[in-house]
């Protein structure tokens, strides 16, 4: 009896259960797209977090290196406090310089001065060698110098404003001085922005010349890949197939197998200077790696398949009916290609022209080993000063203008082409 | 494609013209990378084809170049090295990236194209960046110079093609077969090894094999983080061309030739067999 009870009960109570729940059968709905959308995320979760530890974060700290100056108010926190007086006027006051003698003689004392007069050195070159010297004279007397004379006799530089100003300038714990740099800028002794002198113009020469080329390879890569994408769209199937494996071969092939089946290639004796010797186009070898033309024939080569496969895979969808309409309408064979096929294609082009454009300005490996003196590229001065300049700070700054670009022009690609239509190996 | 009879002359010199231009275009392709493989068997130190060669003289040839790669502790050690370094980056990436594909694969998540614009990025942001930053991150966990260290950054730069193609496939999936399975009583993990799992299989093993090839591939993040304990083939082979480029080196190019030839092979596979279950006729 009891058992019936309480079964009728439970009846009951799942009877109001539904008739509670059947006017909200929409926020229950609600709630189950929800749940789907958690469990989503939660598929999600694991790939974005580790991106985010292995990749995004290593490069938003090397963002912050490329601004970070921490180092000299660190090491000379008192100077960066009373420097705030000085205004770039002539030269500091006394008490300013010997705020400061007092701490670049802790510093060579504790020895932490190398560091950061290897620092203030990217600034203003010879400055290390003037803190290391006075930093040194300073630690064998006791007494500081008490006025100008003095300190002069330790180093005349220090009577030029623009090593006053250099420390001035690095005292603040960040600065734009690396990206200035970057830009072939820098701060002069009034704490202003000017242009670098002329013989220390680099960057803006390279970055201009990276654009440069990668545009040229864009180019190329476009006007070869375009006939061939034709080709292989309008071909019957299975031959195109097997056109389409003499695509797909360099695409898989290692990046540095194909670089040095180039270097291979066009040396000095190589099959190729062979060929052009035995058949007489010329009588002297020609230098074709190891200099820029030899940079963009691999770049070009390696990037081509790139170019291709989009197009490719934007031809095989456009109807050959466009094509026979236009004809039937009175058009002639090259008007119909050029104003009903050509602009069908467009999304194919930008896909493709994007793509190569945005690998060939981060190219690394190829200008490194064909590039010689001449092909030089952005990444491969960021390489420089990574590994042999170790002016760490530069390195983070190109860095970081590269990104920018990079980025800009992915978020157009996104744009233009959609994110989700990239594809990977046809 | 063929000539039409009615054609004149005009536009036969332009079509075969064009036919000619496609086939530069394919040799361009293609050359540079089959004409490596005969230079390898060169008995000469020499990095041209010598008269011997060009005669098919088999005294000319030698697989001195191959015995040297096999013999040579560096090699093979690095052989060993990259197989093991790409084998674990490639089980990290694929799951990682088949997980989170599949929470793309849902049409209400919010910020879809962001995300995925993020996962993707370590596809687009230029190595020497990517390596740079990993540099100063790595030394700074002690990750440098460790296996540990090399298998994360390499699974990270894998993951986008895992992303890529196991959406890929799943775009034409059809989630009606899931709940079908629900219904009939099977709970998520049953459903996704009996039914999810078979259908969405060729992308992930094509996106693994990217995976795969991307760090087998890559040299510029190994420059940077390994040591000399973890020297991968491409590090070993960058080393090789910069301070001296010796034969053994078509040797060993030859061997990746012959690699990514099977990778191409076996994702041709996949791709017909994909199309096969999916009854899309060719």
């Amino acid at each position: 009896m009891s058992r019936e009870l309480t079964e009728l009960d439970s009846v009951v109570t799942l009877q109001k259960e539904l008739s509670k729940s059947k006017g909200s059968l929409k926020s229950q709905l609600q709630r189950a797209e929800r749940q789907k959308q958690i469990r989503s995320l939660l598929l999600i979760l694991p790939l974005v977090c580790f991106i985010c530890v292995t990749f995004a974060f290593p490069i938003i700290e090397m963002l912050y290196r490329s601004v970070d100056n921490q180092s000299v108010p660190k090491g000379f926190p008192n100077t960066t406090q009373v420097m705030k007086q000085w205004d770039y006027e002539g030269l500091p006051s006394m008490a300013i310089q010997q705020v400061f003698m007092a701490e670049l003689r802790e510093r060579y004392a504790d020895k932490t001065l190398p560091k950061l007069a290897n620092r203030i050195n990217i600034e203003v070159s010879g400055m290390r060698s003037l803190l290391m010297k006075t930093g040194r004279k300073l630690n064998k007397t006791n007494a500081l110098p008490v006025n100008h004379q003095e300190l002069i006799k330790l180093d005349k530089r220090w009577a030029k404003p623009r090593y006053w100003a250099a420390i001035k300038t690095l005292s603040a714990p960040y600065t734009l001085s690396y990206y200035l740099a970057a830009l072939d800028m820098r701060y002069d002794e009034h704490g202003n922005i000017t242009q670098q002198p002329e013989t220390r113009q680099v960057y803006v020469d390279l970055f201009t010349k990276t654009f440069g080329m990668s545009l040229a390879i864009t180019l190329i890569c476009l006007v070869m890949a375009y006939p061939v994408a034709y080709l292989l769209a309008n071909l019957p199937d299975k031959k195109a197939n097997l056109l389409l494996i003499v695509v797909l071969l360099p695409f898989w092939t290692s990046l540095l197998v194909r670089t040095t089946s180039w270097i291979v290639l066009l040396q000095n004796q190589g099959v190729i200077n062979d060929l052009l010797i035995w058949s007489g186009v010329t009588t002297e070898r020609l230098a074709m790696v190891h200099n820029t033309f030899g940079t963009i024939v691999a770049m070009v080569h390696i990037l081509l398949p790139f170019m291709i496969l989009p197009l490719y895979s934007v031809m095989k969808g456009i109807s050959p009916t466009y094509f026979r309409a236009a004809r039937s309408l009175g058009a002639t064979p090259s008007i119909a290609f050029i104003k009903v096929y050509m602009p069908l294609t467009m999304p194919g082009v930008g896909a493709g022209a994007l793509l190569t454009f945005i690998l060939s300005i981060g190219f690394y490996i190829t200008p490194a080993l064909v590039g010689g003196r001449s092909g030089q590229m952005i990444s491969n001065m960021i390489a420089y000063h990574m590994q042999t300049s170790l002016n760490w700070g530069m390195a983070a700054a190109l860095g970081g203008l590269l990104l920018a670009v990079v980025l800009a022009l992915f978020y157009l690609f996104n744009r233009i082409v959609g994110i989700n239509n990239i594809k990977v190996g046809g | 494609m063929a000539l039409p009879s009615y054609c004149n002359t005009r536009e036969r010199i332009g079509y075969y013209g064009y036919l000619g231009f496609c086939t530069l275009v394919f040799l361009f392709l293609i050359a540079p990378i089959l004409i490596i493989v005969p230079l390898s068997f060169n008995a000469t130190p020499y990095f041209t084809f010598t008269e011997g060669m060009l005669s098919l003289d088999p005294e000319a040839y030698s697989i001195r170049w191959y015995s040297d790669m096999f013999s040579s502790n560096q090699w093979v050690n690095a052989l060993k090295n990259s197989t093991l370094i790409a084998l674990s980056a490639t089980i990290v990436a694929t799951v990682l990236g088949t997980l989170a594909a599949m929470g793309l694969a849902a049409n209400n998540v919010p910020f879809r194209n962001t995300i995925m614009a993020f996962l993707i990025s370590p596809m687009i942001v230029p190595v020497i960046i990517s390596a740079a930053a990993m540099y100063f991150f790595y030394t700074r966990l002690d990750l440098s110079q460790t296996f540990i260290g090399i298998v994360l950054a390499h699974a990270a730069l894998g993951t986008p093609f895992v992303v890529i193609t196991v959406t890929a496939t799943l775009s034409g999936f059809d989630h009606s077969l899931v709940r079908a399975a629900y219904s009939l009583g099977a709970n998520p993990i049953y459903t996704f090894r009996h039914v999810t799992f078979p259908l969405i299989r060729p992308g992930m093993i094509s996106g693994g094999l990217f995976a795969f090839g991307t760090s087998f591939d890559e040299v510029v993040v190994a420059l940077f983080i390994t040591g000399v304990e973890q020297r991968t083939v491409p590090r070993q082979m960058w080393s090789g061309i910069r301070e001296q480029i010796s034969p053994t080196i078509l040797a060993v190019a030859s061997m990746l030739i012959l690699m990514s030839v099977l990778l191409l092979l076996t994702l041709e596979m996949l791709r017909r067999r994909n199309a096969r279950i999916r009854g899309i006729r060719e």
